[in-house]
């Protein structure tokens, strides 16, 4: 016991000592419904507490006062009837009080949703990462979209070999950007399973489910960058897909947007060129161990029962145009899913060269290299 | 009834051997099986416990990865649930029922003993699955569509919940003829004591929502292996609808484990103050309102799954009624020790503190009802401190208390006071600082059911952690007291507690292994 009372007195020392013992409340947040939700969460906080306070004290008063020693001859009642309806109708009083604020609260949220105006991004889980559809910006013919990946490196959190970075499991590749003094309309959907897209800052925990789309809009009041979590179990790596978005003045915003613009017209010009293997070999080892490694292994293994392996595939080995096609359509009723949105022609063709390529996948197959113009073929025929 | 009823009859002793315990009819025999097993898949579920605070220790993946975390995570809850909580109420009810209402036994004997035997066989099976390719299931107890309908081995899992939810209904039907038939003449339902009471009620929700558990798990495996697309929206289902049925069972599943402890706590705080009951009725009252309520209040689990505005208001102000029942049993435990004569032996330590740490787990369960702050508490640590709260301080120190209290009628010995005080406080102190450090990560923003998790919620974790071996280890300290009285401790008289009321202090201790062949007699002064 001393040693373990030791311990806690040391980690109560250390947890003083830096300033994250600070984090033990409900986070004010940004936005004006963040703000509201924050003030009703203290009321309701403050409410419980001064119940606790009446309630234990009569409680504690009792037991110390009416103990054997200080009482030897117990009283006899069994009941008080008016005592008892007190005891029921005041309670009841102070849940309605409690419950008018919090029903009216509520409702403006729900108002907030439901207004005209503003900018709408989709909003798609999937095993374990999010896409976002910028509905009003158009690149080409389709809406602006990307996807958002956790960029901790996996020697921060798997081997622990790395020391953890400021953002641990809160950073990604590429963020959500949206403009302050807007209202942002988030349309939340799922491709797979049930996620949930949370960002305590707004306020917005809303799940993301196959076949439903709900609706939570958000007004930013303050510039910054904001890091949320997906909060409905998902799958194994359920606790590896962060949430950030970063709120910016209306002008960075439009520059966000043009820089998006003109990324993709260079990727037009990436996909003409002629890609040497090696190139295709470094840029589809990256991509391999940043998208495909968590469930086929980064040894190409698999998981059995779970994930099948690749090394040693028969569809990897040799069937060029069957893989190609399990990568842009997945495989229903699996976790496999489709990546035709997730990688661009180029990522598409050198990770699928990489894994024909790589565990002796092409001295015991054919070996084919997959080049961008195939997945360029692919997408004329068939999409 | 003070006098000790001879027992006459000293041919129908217990059988020896194994047999006695495979072939048993008797309800005292059966009630111990229940507590046995129980207590063992509580050590289980708790080991469980253990790995995932071992885990959550510190940030990083250090002795699990992820797919064995869910699996724990999973595993951790249905057994404690299923194998843990329920199976020891079951085995209260099935020693004290009987004697409580001056009857021989349970009405079905048979069936008693078969519903005993399903449980093994249902979590042999269940576990089996830890020893397959693809593992245990990892989907969380909650098994939500579609992440359980494609995750390997769930006919096990559906297989399992199913004969789990036919042993619950035939302990059910046999509670509830036994009570409804067999009660000693004079003993009306009003005289009926709580614990009886509170299983009475308990028994009818188990009727009415096991059945509906069944049908969720059913179209779960007509999903994965029939082709069929209940929950799949792909096919035209709906993944909304699991969620429904499945907490139109789980919301009342919450009061299945809580209102025996309302029964227990009942008896013992009225014991140790020397003082009847305050509210007798009102505490019945209480407890059919609660049952009642829990049928409608389902949806508050599903805030966030993006419901109407009206629907939202409707559960929020339904789940918030709860709290006026609820309320009056802790003020009638409250009235019931005012002006009492009070001594704190280890049964009475674990009723209070089920009654102050209970009523923090409502605190955070009514903060929870709040719908525009619950979108900030949902599926967060808060959610996991709240019903930690009131499932550990809450049914599992009441299932202690009631073992603490009954256990010298049960064995003839007095457990070891000294030991039996020093398992509560190692108890008490390890709960709270296992689970009311998780308050504070949980509202500022750490996600429940997460191997993983940001630096920020490190020092808390820790600390929770630290809580958790403390909770764990204390519980050996358990097994021995209750080994030990087995065994040894000083001989218990038939009364036990003196301030103690109720037809099972009027039997020798340990109690016969028959009792109440002939049924007492009940004349207006008897206190049932």
């Amino acid at each position: 016991m001393k040693k373990e009372l030791g311990l806690i007195t040391l980690l109560f020392i250390s947890m003083f000592s830096s300033a994250d013992w600070l984090d033990v409340n409900m986070p004010v947040g940004v936005t004006d419904i963040s703000q509201d939700v924050f003030g009703l969460h203290m009321l309701m906080f403050w409410i419980m507490v001064a119940i606790g306070v009446v309630v234990f004290g009569v409680l504690f008063y009792a037991m110390w006062k009416y103990r054997r020693s200080n009482n030897k001859k117990p009283a006899k009642f069994e009941e008080n009837h008016k005592l008892e309806m007190a005891w029921t109708i005041v309670p009841t009083i102070i849940l309605v009080l409690m419950a008018l604020p919090a029903s009216s609260l509520l409702k403006k949220m729900y108002d907030h949703d439901a207004e005209e105006g503003g900018i709408d991004i989709q909003v798609i889980g999937w095993q374990w990462k999010w896409q976002y559809k910028y509905l009003d910006e158009k690149v080409g013919e389709k809406p602006l979209s990307f996807f958002s990946n956790l960029t901790t490196p996996a020697d921060q959190y798997e081997t622990n070999q790395a020391e953890k970075g400021a953002h641990y499991l809160l950073e990604v590749d590429e963020e959500v950007v949206v403009p302050i003094n807007t209202p942002i309309r988030f349309l939340i959907t799922s491709n797979d399973v049930i996620h949930s897209w949370y960002m305590s800052d707004f306020a917005v925990k809303q799940d993301a489910i196959p076949g439903f789309i709900n609706v939570a809009k958000t007004t930013i009041n303050v510039p910054g960058t904001y890091r949320g979590n997906c909060t409905e179990l998902c799958g194994e790596r359920h606790a590896y897909m962060p949430i950030v978005v970063r709120a910016v003045t209306e002008e960075e915003y439009q520059d966000w947007i043009q820089q998006k613009r003109d990324a993709a017209e260079q990727l037009a010009f990436l996909t003409e060129k002629e890609w040497t293997v090696d190139e295709l070999l470094s840029q589809g080892e990256e991509i391999y161990n940043t998208r495909c490694a968590a469930c086929h292994q980064i040894n190409g293994a698999g998981i059995p029962g779970f994930y099948p392996a690749l090394a040693g595939s028969a569809v990897v080995m040799n069937d060029k145009s069957a893989q190609i096609e399990i990568l842009m359509e997945g495989i229903r009723g699996s976790q496999m899913q489709s990546f035709a949105e997730q990688l661009n022609e180029v990522e598409m063709a050198s990770v699928i060269t990489f894994t024909r390529m790589s565990w002796n996948n092409d001295k015991n197959g054919d070996g084919t290299v997959v080049v961008p113009k195939d997945i360029v073929d692919y997408k004329n025929i068939n999409l | 009834m003070s006098a000790v009823v001879e027992h006459h009859d000293h041919d129908h002793g217990p059988k020896k051997g194994l047999t006695r315990w495979l072939f048993t009819t008797n309800h005292k025999d059966i009630g111990t099986l229940y507590l046995w097993f129980s207590f063992l898949m509580f050590l289980t579920g708790g080991a469980m416990a253990m790995g995932i605070r071992a885990e959550l220790f510190e940030p990083g993946l250090q002795l699990l990865d992820p797919i064995k975390y869910n699996q724990l995570v999973t595993m951790h809850g249905l057994i404690m649930i299923f194998g843990g909580v329920m199976p020891a109420f079951v085995g209260l009810a099935n020693w004290l029922i009987p004697m409580q209402i001056g009857a021989p036994d349970m009405a079905l004997p048979r069936m008693n003993n078969l519903s005993f035997w399903l449980l093994p066989s249902a979590f042999t099976i269940l576990l089996s699955t830890a020893f397959m390719e693809g593992g245990m299931p990892g989907f969380g107890w909650t098994f939500y569509a579609p992440l359980s309908t494609n995750y390997p081995n769930i006919a096990y899992f559906v297989f399992a919940i199913h004969i789990m939810g036919i042993s619950s209904i035939m302990g059910s039907i046999n509670v509830i003829v036994t009570i409804m038939n067999m009660r000693a003449p004079g003993i009306t339902l009003m005289k009926m004591p709580l614990f009886v009471w509170s299983w009475l009620i308990t028994a009818y929700l188990l009727i009415a929502v096991m059945p509906v558990l069944a049908g969720a798990v059913t179209m779960l495996l007509m999903d994965a292996y029939f082709g069929t697309s209940f929950f799949d929206a792909a096919g035209g289902g709906d993944p909304v609808l699991f969620q429904h049925i499945f907490w139109f069972f789980g919301h009342p599943e919450v009061y299945i484990m809580i209102l025996p402890a309302f029964g227990i706590t009942s008896h013992i705080i009225s014991t140790f103050s020397r003082k009847p009951l305050f509210g007798h009725a009102s505490m019945v009252y209480a407890m059919v309102s609660i049952a009642v309520l829990s049928f409608v209040v389902w949806a508050h689990h599903m805030f966030t799954v993006g419901m109407p505005l009206v629907a939202e208001l409707f559960f929020m102000w339904a789940t918030m009624l709860i709290a006026i029942p609820t309320g009056v049993k802790v003020f009638n435990w409250v009235a019931t020790i005012f002006k009492g004569s009070i001594t704190y032996e280890t049964p009475m330590l674990f009723a209070i503190a089920f009654v102050v740490l209970f009523t923090i787990g409502g605190f955070s369960g009514l903060m929870l009802a709040i719908t525009p702050a619950d979108f900030q508490y949902h599926d967060t640590y808060f959610v996991v401190a709240h019903f930690h709260y009131v499932l550990v301080p809450g049914a599992v120190f009441s299932i202690m208390a009631a073992v603490y209290y009954w256990l010298p009628k049960w064995t003839g010995n007095m457990y070891d006071e000294t030991m039996g005080k020093l398992h509560f406080w190692l108890s008490f102190i390890g709960v709270n600082v296992t689970f009311f450090p998780q308050h504070f990560v949980g509202l500022a923003g750490m996600p429940r059911r997460y191997a993983d998790y940001a630096l920020q919620f490190a020092e808390w974790n820790a600390i929770s952690s630290i809580g958790a071996f403390l909770f764990g280890a204390s519980q050996l300290l358990f097994l021995y007291i209750v080994v030990k009285s087995v065994f040894a401790g000083k001989k218990a008289t038939a009364q036990v507690w003196d301030g103690a009321r109720g037809l099972e202090w009027t039997v020798a201790s340990p109690a016969p292994y028959h009792t109440f062949e002939i049924p007492p007699k009940i004349t207006k002064s008897t206190k049932v």
